[in-house]
């Protein structure tokens, strides 16, 4: 196996957890990945170096944009559960919060939160990622964690006991 | 030389929550943070968010990686496609890996209802030239595509005839458009290239042929009688502009060579 293909599968369970986060829909996650892997395989040739951890999030972060744009054509709907009875309380209702939350931002925001928190990625590669200057990557981090925090605060009190 | 009575601003806090800020300046943070009770909540909230996440989405690197993902599997399937594919797969890639860089060209244009239209239309061509088994909605050969297409659009469309460049009309789709529905053509060429014709009503005046090119992708178009046009292909202007051309005089029914070389003429003049 080249090293190319190695490198590919190393981050498969990275770009699994990234789509995962991205999506929050486990089925759609896998298919990204999948789509991901083929356009990157597909494309071996058009591969000239450097990293191929941040190609494949590039890749993946315009799969998942172009996936939302279609899915913007159709009318808005608005999450069920807002108007639902509170969640009970355990180890999973923070985790959808913060799911919800994700759900909230704007896609470039969330895109940068997420490869800067969970991927680990620095400011200077998640700018190369969305093709923006680090200043863009700034003020999205900072616009998505003002939201987040909102959204925590405000709608979801019982939010506070996560740590 | 960093100041360490310098005031700490708020995207350095962001900065030193992400681990990025410099050694030196750390402590003058610190400091900062346990004077300013607001910040330091701040700070702590957006901790608290960030292993939210972790705690939410990071064990999907423990799970199994599932058969359908492994290379294995993928690059088998590749092959079976055989060699058909190659060119949709080029094209497939350039919707994949490039369109970042495209979508910032075109968001960088003045947006504007005609900038609007042409990026739905760019936006169709990229998302459906990848596709490969479902391109389009209804076949070249089924008879209701035109008189369907056209009911929908609001106008009598034609699918012009391309065969004098080696394109063949794989058929048609049906798609929302910014000022109602679109309908958009896609052709083929024996080697899999692909090209696409889109057509909405667009509320601007009587335009002449316009070239945009965004990276790997070209287009043309054109708005006449309150319906705008776009062609698009690789991108390869000589080419599009003559295949615009063609279909520009098969749609408006103008086939008189003056009209032709007057497309020429705007196409040279503006397009570049």
């Amino acid at each position: 196996m080249s090293t190319f293909h190695q490198d590919i599968e190393a981050t498969i369970p990275a770009l699994r957890r990234y789509a995962r986060a991205l999506t929050r829909d486990a089925e759609i996650a896998d298919d990204l990945v999948q789509d991901a892997l083929v356009r990157a395989l597909r494309s071996e040739h058009l591969f000239h170096g450097g990293d191929v951890r941040s190609w494949l999030y590039t890749i993946m972060t315009n799969l998942n944009r172009n996936r939302l744009r279609s899915l913007a054509r159709r009318p808005v709907m608005t999450p069920i559960d807002d108007n639902d009875a509170p969640d009970a309380a355990g180890p999973e209702a923070g985790g959808r919060d913060i799911e919800r939350a994700l759900a909230l931002l704007v896609d470039e925001q969330r895109t940068a939160l997420l490869l800067v928190v969970l991927e680990g990625l620095t400011y200077r590669e998640v700018a190369e990622v969305q093709g923006v200057p680090i200043g863009t990557v700034m003020s999205r981090l900072a616009r998505a964690r003002v939201q987040i925090k909102a959204y925590l605060d405000g709608e979801r009190p019982a939010l506070r006991r996560i740590k | 030389m960093v100041d360490n009575n310098t005031p700490v601003t708020e995207d350095e806090l962001h900065v030193y929550v992400d681990g990025e800020l410099p050694a030196d300046r750390c402590e003058a943070v610190e400091v900062w943070l346990s004077n300013h009770p607001d910040d330091a909540a701040r700070v702590a909230a957006w901790r608290a968010q960030a292993e939210a996440i972790r705690a939410r989405y990071g064990g999907v690197v423990d799970e199994p990686v599932p058969d359908r993902l492994t290379l294995q599997r993928i690059t088998r399937k590749q092959r079976s496609w055989g060699t058909v594919a190659a060119a949709a797969a080029v094209a497939a890639f350039l919707v994949g890996g490039i369109a970042g860089w495209m979508a910032r060209g075109a968001s960088a244009a003045a947006p504007g209802e005609v900038g609007l239209f042409t990026a739905e239309a760019l936006g169709a061509h990229r998302l459906y030239i990848g596709e490969v088994r479902h391109p389009i909605e209804v076949k070249a050969g089924e008879k209701h595509l035109l008189p369907w297409l056209s009911r929908r659009v609001g106008t009598t469309l034609r699918a012009p005839d391309l065969g004098a460049f080696d394109l063949k009309l794989l058929g048609g789709r049906l798609l929302p458009g910014v000022n109602g529905p679109a309908a958009l053509f896609m052709y083929e060429s024996a080697s899999g290239e692909r090209f696409t014709i889109y057509c909405s009503r667009l509320n601007a005046p009587r335009s002449a042929f316009r070239y945009d090119s965004n990276n790997n992708f070209g287009a043309v178009h054109w708005i006449e009688g309150g319906y705008g046009w776009v062609v698009s292909g690789p991108m390869d202007k000589p080419r599009l502009k003559s295949i615009a051309n063609a279909a520009y005089d098969q749609i408006e029914s103008r086939t008189s060579p003056t009209t032709r070389s007057e497309a020429d003429q705007l196409i040279s003049r503006r397009g570049s």
